[in-house]
């Protein structure tokens, strides 16, 4: 929700990029206040996927123009971890699994790693054991999930929980969920949803990617974003989103394309 | 391939430095005179000239194996000295009389060890250019009835046992390598656990290679008595030289009705440099014999070092209900070529054998698998399971599976479960959008992926091997 006294977290002025040569991101313009939530939509291979990834500093796509700014700096200037530590969360379509390493260890190190970048104490296995298990809770989690392999053998709908999970525990400034309502039964939409909306306060930032309205019954956002062929095409309100669920995308294209931003 | 998977890889061997100590080393090449003269070096009865004798005439009719997945130049056996000694300068009765410079290398090599054989409980044999020049515990041991020495010791005061097993699980003329090592071999380790005893310790033996050019053929032999159980660990660690060195040791295992025995090894001999110059040939025979009923013969490997691994911990499984493991991590990196695996041969009923292989590969390496599993007419209701899983880092390496499978038994249960995984881009984006680097990331993926064999080890090797695998692969990724 826009909240009076809320700043500019996200700055995207003309960003373009290219992976294996073709360019996917064709000049994006979008800007992102503390407390908003924002939805960015459109047809697979529209460029959504993409724009998260290049946000979280992914190597397989380079950037060839245009700037992003983070709480006002070169967002490009800082390495993947370094823009993780600053705040910037991704919450992956596709999760990767890594056998034998428990998810209790993966998760603290990413806690303590966070925490040291902000100057805040560090927990110790046993404590941060109580801290994540409060947090499960959440998300409806079961304890077990602690012991297992990092994603090892989850279904598609626990591995977006994990995910959400992880923006729990990391609470970043900005968090962008690329496609995290793909794969989740009705019970589990409803589960993350009110997971992600608990999560969301006046001082961070969401931006949601996703393919269908309907998660968005769920995140109510502040502005809808149509993505076409790397570039955002339309911008409008949260009716934006039932007015495509309705009429599909085509008739979006027909329009005169505009500048996005808030 | 990203830079931070290429620097991963390339981390400078860390214990490359040579020990200044006056060696005794015999005219290069191989002939009946050289093992005479090794022979009569040691002082040793008749039979162990016939035994080294016998081997020689068998080694000269046979070839080097063609079949391994591995390249190398032709190896010219008359270039090697088959025999070198620290000239000893006086007989030594405690740790305050050995060499400084040895006792200096053992601290670079971080084995302080008369304080590490003491705070952690291990007896250290040993074993310095082929020869014994200390050996701790030895008495603590012999109070339970245990001889632990090394094998020349054994020869000498121990003749019967030595002569009773010696070349039993694996005969002199079993390969090429093995024919070698038992016509020329200096010196090695002798362990021998009476029935019934609970080995109280870990035993212990650091080898090293040390004088160059010098072949290194160890020698060793473990026996448990009926109801006897021992865990035996070998940690190796060799210092930088450019030219290649032959190693081929052969281990021996005898385990009888109801013994147990556990063998551990951490090799990190030098693998030559970032272009594949120099690096030892380590051409191993390790055997174990599961003689008894209800015996069991566990191998657990962790293997970083070397140019070319040729090695096959294998267990004949002969006594009924008799237990053969092998576990292992093998890592290959630059231009390393790796072969191992293992040979699980059924034949006592319902004997039962575990394969746990984990293969890493980086760089230009070559790391593949090698695993026979038979089961004989006679092994009714025996069981195996194999599970053989390889990873790559980069896109140069190559990982390959070998696995036979021979089932003579109708009632014979077999499992075999393979997996190919990669470090790349995409696992290290995820980490790194968690906050955390690329060198912690390998670090916790490598160690996730050969968890069920780091279990197996000792609590000190566990920690050592982790170590190690960090050290090995510091610098691939990026």
């Amino acid at each position: 929700m826009i909240r009076d006294g809320s700043r500019i977290l996200l700055e995207v002025r003309g960003l373009r990029a290219v992976v294996n040569g073709i360019e996917i991101l064709k000049g994006i313009d979008l800007t992102v206040r503390s407390g908003e939530v924002h939805a960015i939509m459109g047809t697979n291979g529209s460029g959504k996927s993409t724009f998260a990834k290049v946000l979280a500093g992914h190597s397989a796509y380079q950037v060839t123009g245009g700037s992003v700014l983070f709480e006002g700096r070169d967002l490009f200037d800082l390495s993947p971890e370094e823009r993780a530590r600053a705040g910037v969360f991704l919450a992956f379509q596709y999760p990767i699994e890594i056998p034998g390493v428990a998810n209790s260890h993966f998760l603290r190190l990413a806690y303590n790693t966070v925490q040291a970048q902000r100057g805040q104490e560090e927990l110790d296995p046993l404590e941060f054991e109580d801290f994540v298990r409060d947090k499960m809770k959440l998300l409806e989690m079961n304890p077990d999930f602690l012991d297992r392999g990092v994603n090892e053998g989850f279904s598609g709908g626990e591995k977006k929980r994990n995910e959400i999970l992880q923006m729990a525990l990391l609470e970043p400034l900005l968090a962008i969920l690329d496609e995290t309502d793909s794969g989740l039964d009705i019970d589990a939409l409803r589960i993350v949803t009110n997971g992600v909306n608990k999560l969301s306060t006046a001082d961070n930032a969401i931006i949601l990617v996703t393919h269908y309205q309907r998660m968005l019954n769920y995140i109510v956002p502040d502005f809808v974003h149509v993505m076409r062929a790397g570039r955002i095409i339309k911008t409008g309100g949260k009716e934006l989103a039932l007015d495509l669920e309705t009429r599909g995308y085509d008739w979006v294209g027909a329009e005169r394309p505009v500048t996005a931003g808030a | 391939m990203s830079a931070v998977l290429q620097s991963l890889v390339n981390q400078p061997y860390k214990h490359g430095f040579v020990t200044e100590i006056e060696s005794d080393v015999a005219p290069k090449g191989l002939n009946e005179d050289i093992i005479k003269l090794i022979s009569t070096k040691k002082g040793e009865p008749a039979w162990m000239l016939d035994f080294r004798l016998k081997a020689y005439h068998q080694w000269l009719k046979m070839d080097e194996p063609k079949w391994p997945n591995v390249r190398y130049p032709k190896i010219d056996f008359q270039a090697i000295s088959y025999y070198a000694a620290p000239k000893p300068k006086k007989k030594l009765n405690s740790m305050d009389e050995v060499d400084p410079e040895l006792l200096r290398t053992f601290e670079k090599l971080g084995v302080p060890m008369h304080e590490r054989a003491a705070l952690a409980g291990v007896a250290v044999d040993v074993i310095f250019d082929s020869v014994s020049v200390a050996t701790t515990y030895k008495q603590k041991l012999a109070e339970v009835g245990i001889i632990f020495c090394s094998i020349s010791e054994a020869v000498q005061m121990h003749p019967e046992l030595v002569r009773q097993y010696l070349g039993t699980v694996v005969p002199v003329g079993d390969n090429y390598y093995a024919a070698l090592n038992s016509a020329v071999f200096t010196d090695g380790t002798f362990c021998f656990i009476p029935k019934g005893v609970q080995c109280p310790m870990d035993l212990s033996t650091y080898f090293r290679i040390n004088t160059e050019e010098s072949g290194q053929f160890e020698r060793t032999l473990i026996v448990a008595e009926e109801g006897a159980s021992v865990s035996y660990l070998e940690g190796c660690t060799a210092p930088k030289f450019d030219t290649n060195q032959l190693h081929a040791a052969v281990v021996e295992l005898v385990a009888l009705d109801n013994a147990d025995i556990k063998y551990s090894t951490v090799q990190n001999w030098y693998a030559g440099d970032e272009n594949g110059l120099g690096g030892i040939y380590n051409f191993v025979t390790k055997r174990g014999l599961a003689k008894g009923a209800n015996s069991r013969i566990s191998w657990t490997q962790v293997e970083t070092g070397s140019a070319i691994t040729w090695k096959y911990p294998s267990c004949i499984l002969q006594g009924d209900n008799s237990v053969g493991e092998f576990y292992s991590v093998a890592v290959t990196n630059n231009y390393q070529q790796a072969d191992t695996g293992t040979k699980m041969i059924h034949i006592g009923k319902n004997t039962r054998s575990t394969i746990v292989s984990k293969g890493i590969s980086s760089g230009h390496s070559n790391n593949s698998y090698r695993g026979l599993v038979r089961i004989a007419p006679t092994a009714a209701g025996a069981r195996n399971y194999s599970q053989c899983d390889s990873m790559l880092i980069g896109d140069k390496c190559g990982a390959h599976t070998f696995p036979y499978i021979q089932v003579r038994n109708q009632e014979a249960k077999v499992e075999h479960e393979a997996s190919t995984s990669k470090i790349g881009e995409d696992q290290l984006f995820y980490f790194a959008q968690r906050g955390i680097g690329s060198e912690e990331a390998v670090s916790m993926i490598i160690n996730g992926f050969c968890k069920d064999v780091f279990q197996q080890l000792p609590m000190e090797f566990a920690v050592e091997a982790t170590k190690l695998l960090g050290f090995k692969l510091e610098g691939s990724v990026g």
